[in-house]
């Protein structure tokens, strides 16, 4: 059948782009609270204060004129990263993984020149990638160096996980994997993997691309069963931790881990998609409902992250 | 939700109001709820003829007043070398043309629009019988009369019964001695109707003699007919004195009510007043807007229709755009396509219109092409976004010009149609599209693309619907109802059409609890996931 019913939809509990509209995003997301998670800068600040482990910012351009020091700025640096501040869907985003001089290179090994790279940066301030087209700050921050773990399941970029949390609670959570036919980019729309996670371990449940289930990385045939995310039980409470920061009830929390650094707070989404109920094979309204139905007790983010591996965790 | 039942009872309120005033301009105002219906209207006009004697001339006319059954809806009084004034009197009112100095054959010319409206000015005539005069009768005609209205007493109630019988009896095909000798050789209808009334004086019942036309199409030299009213102590009623019907009668214009002259001509002779009729019909809208000027009915008055005619049209357009919203509205929330710019397919959609809709398609294929491909150059040169988007908005316009000129060249005139797209709209379009190229791909360009285009034919035919022109613009309160549906919709959190095809592969499986690769079986051990 190509399409299902509403009643079939239904029954796996799957929400709706519109429910989540109205009743979560609009319901539980104060729009005051919105620059707080559209501006990476400023939630990088926030959760920096909050003692929540992000990359590491090792500049900004703010206006035109910076630009010119940019050469000077990026000296220090081997590998970075540069980013629009206010960008959204990883547009703008680009990384550099080695340079010789003048000359840098992506982790494709496609080369820039320094004048692209200015070009870039002013792409980013003039507000292209910025989600109103607003005047916009570029950031540069550290790259992320990939968890070994990731290497067998990750064509080019840094796979990061996606975790849903509702009222402080994890609800869900998957893991994206760049492919080839996404170009490296870890948007699931693009042909990116999404990988279900299991709360309570952080093992893989199930896997999709282009929304059809899928169960070998579609370029290094490695198994998905295989896969189980490292530090998951640090991970969890970090991600947790990111409600009392911003106060939004509906959050998608970006997470990556970094060989050295363990988890890192990447970004914070106040309209996170619905694809994460693809790769999870099932809805997200029944959890949403469990945790409505929680009492209003004040928790820490560990508490939160425990009570969530219990409801949500597949059964031993 | 505490806020739901008012959020409900606003809409609901919306739709009330909305509705409310559609139907009471339908119904008490006479606008018609489809476009092109047509009203039929009556042009009657009075030519009055006589010979001058070469002195000054005073032509006094009686005109209709407040017809029953009829609404004016306008009149003409030219005449050449004619002053002219109108009198009101009374129940009467009265055309009077004057001349200084006029000779031979003249013709003065009394031209009058009506049309049918049901109740209007009914019951308006509530003024009083004068006291009845006695006819002066001869004998003997006086016993003839006496004798006859005392045998008509006998075989009737009250005074509508006695009149009916009256008629009756007049009009008998072999009346009897009495009223022979009353009527004398082959009387005139106007004759007729003096004798009715005299002998409804006779019998205390006040009456009097009502002109008026019959209105049928392509009538020419007609004569005003004569019919009685008689009043029966509370109220007038209207008597046809050859068929004894009661009643105004259909299509029938009351011109005249008393007994005062149809014409007075001073300074003339060989008078004579012909009526001609021709029916033609009328856009009932143009009518009713007319009628509601006409009466001050505050929501015409008050409304579009007050403005200059430049600005309706403006708003005629303008009016449309909700329409286009909501068109988008559906198209997202309910189908869930996605479109390039939320409400670039309402611009788009508009500037069909100036453009016809093939063109339009072919023009904005081709303009957004050829500037995807310029502005792939401009991507190499090193630009600032503003000025990068400023040289797309010039390219666009060089693309346009360059299109009209070839086209004018070649004869497609269509091609000159392209100046009615929004030229800044396209510009970003050109824009957004190309970063999209960039970014997700050609496919997506399509994809956002042709949603956009999809969405805006959608809007355009919606938005040149005869019907949904002329409701949206005669009756702007329609307005509230689009709010109310958009309201209701923007609280939609059903699923997308889009998304009954997306989530398809998880309704597939039978077990909603269970992910897919493990519905078979459940085990402990660590490979959770597995080959199928």
């Amino acid at each position: 059948m190509f399409f299902a019913s509403p009643k079939q939809l239904r029954a796996h509990g799957i929400m709706g782009m519109n429910r989540r509209n109205v009743n979560y995003v609009a319901a539980h997301n104060p729009r005051h609270l919105y620059p707080l998670v559209d501006n990476k800068l400023k939630t990088k600040l926030l959760a920096e204060q909050a003692g929540i482990a992000v990359p590491k910012l090792l500049g900004t351009l703010c206006y035109q004129h910076d630009v010119r020091g940019l050469h000077s700025q990026l000296l220090p640096h081997e590998k970075f990263v540069i980013k629009p501040s206010k960008g959204s869907g990883g547009k703008g985003i680009l990384v550099i993984a080695e340079r010789e001089h003048e000359i840098y290179f992506k982790p494709s090994e496609e080369a820039i020149s320094h004048e692209m790279l200015e070009h870039h940066v002013t792409n980013i301030l003039s507000g292209l990638y910025s989600l109103s087209g607003t005047p916009d700050v570029a950031m540069i921050e550290a790259m992320i160096e990939a968890h070994n773990i990731f290497d067998a399941y990750s064509f080019e970029g840094v796979p990061d996980i996606r975790v849903i949390i509702f009222k402080g609670y994890p609800v869900m959570a998957m893991l994206r994997l760049a492919t080839h036919a996404s170009d490296g980019k870890a948007n699931l729309h693009q042909g990116a993997v999404g990988v279900g996670i299991d709360l309570a371990t952080g093992k893989a449940l199930h896997a999709v691309q282009h929304d059809r289930p899928i169960y070998q990385h579609p370029d290094t045939q490695r198994e998905f069963s295989e896969l189980e995310i490292p530090d998951w039980d640090k991970l969890l409470p970090l991600a947790a931790a990111c409600y009392e920061v911003t106060g939004l009830g509906y959050l998608g929390v970006d997470i990556v881990i970094d060989k050295n650094r363990g988890p890192l707070i990447l970004e914070l989404n106040a309209r996170p998609g619905l694809a994460i109920q693809m790769a999870n094979g099932t809805g997200i309204t029944p959890r949403l409902q469990k945790i409505e139905a929680l009492s209003h007790q004040q928790r820490t983010p560990e508490e939160r992250a425990r009570i969530s591996k219990e409801l949500f965790g597949r059964a031993p | 939700m505490h806020s739901r039942p008012k959020f409900l009872l606003f809409v609901l309120l919306l739709l009330i109001t909305g509705f409310g005033l559609t139907l009471y301009k339908h119904f008490a105002l006479g606008f018609p709820l489809w476009p092109g219906e047509r009203t039929q209207v009556w042009t009657i006009e009075a030519k009055i003829e006589f010979m001058a004697q070469d002195e000054p001339a005073l032509v006094s006319f009686s005109l209709p007043n407040n017809p029953p059954g009829l609404v004016i809806l306008g009149e003409d009084f030219a005449s050449p070398n004619y002053g002219f004034t109108e009198i009101k009197q009374h129940d009467q009112r009265r055309a009077q043309w004057s001349s200084r100095r006029a000779n031979d054959k003249q013709t003065v010319y009394y031209r009058l629009d009506v049309y049918e409206k049901a109740g209007e000015n009914e019951g308006l005539t509530s003024q009083q019988p004068t006291s009845i005069q006695s006819p002066e009768l001869d004998e003997p005609f006086r016993t003839a009369a006496n004798t006859l209205v005392d045998d008509l007493k006998q075989r009737s109630s009250d005074t509508r019964t006695f009149t009916l019988e009256l008629l009756h009896t007049l009009n008998e095909e072999k009346p009897s001695q009495n009223v022979r000798l009353l009527l004398g050789d082959r009387p005139g209808e106007n004759f007729k109707a003096t004798l009715a009334i005299d002998l409804l004086s006779l019998a205390d019942i006040p009456a009097r003699k009502v002109r008026g036309l019959f209105l049928e199409s392509g009538r020419r030299r007609q004569a005003l007919k004569s019919f009685i009213e008689i009043h029966d102590g509370k109220q007038w009623r209207l008597f046809n004195q050859s068929t004894a019907e009661e009643g105004v009668p259909e299509h029938f214009i009351l011109w005249q009510r008393g007994g005062l002259s149809l014409l007075d001509i001073e300074g003339g002779r060989n008078s004579n007043v012909y009526f001609s009729i021709i029916e033609n019909s009328h856009s009932a809208r143009n009518i009713a807007v007319r009628y509601g000027k006409d009466e001050q009915a505050t929501l015409v008055d008050f409304s579009i229709y007050s403005l200059p005619i430049e600005e309706q049209n403006a708003f005629k357009s303008i009016l449309l755009i909700p329409i286009g919203a909501i068109i988008v509205v559906l198209m997202r929330i309910l189908v869930g396509i996605r479109t390039s710019g939320t409400f670039m397919p309402i611009l788009i959609a508009l500037a069909f219109i100036k453009t016809s809709l093939l063109t339009g398609l072919l023009i904005f294929i081709f303009v957004v092409s050829a500037g995807l491909l310029i502005r792939s150059y401009l991507s190499h040169l090193n630009l600032l976004l503003v000025a990068r988007i400023s040289a797309v908005i010039i390219v666009v316009i060089a693309l346009m010009a360059g299109m009209s000129i070839v086209s004018q060249k070649l004869g497609f005139s269509q091609a000159l149609t392209v100046t009615f797209f929004p030229m800044i709209i396209l510009a970003w379009t050109i824009e957004r599209m190309s970063i999209l190229w960039e970014e997700d791909g050609p496919k997506e360009v399509l994809i956002q693309g042709g949603g956009s285009l999809f969405v805006a034919t959608l809007a355009y035919l919606c938005m040149t619907n005869r019907v949904v022109e002329y409701l949206t613009f005669n009756f702007p309160e329609l307005l509230l109802v689009n709010l109310a549906f958009i309201l209701l919709l923007g609280q939609y959190t059903g699923y997308r059409l889009s998304e009954l095809r997306r989530f398809q592969p998880i309704a597939e499986t039978n077990n909603p609890a269970k992910p897919i690769i493990n519905s078979d079986q459940e085990t402990a051990d660590d490979n959770v996931l597995r080959k199928p």
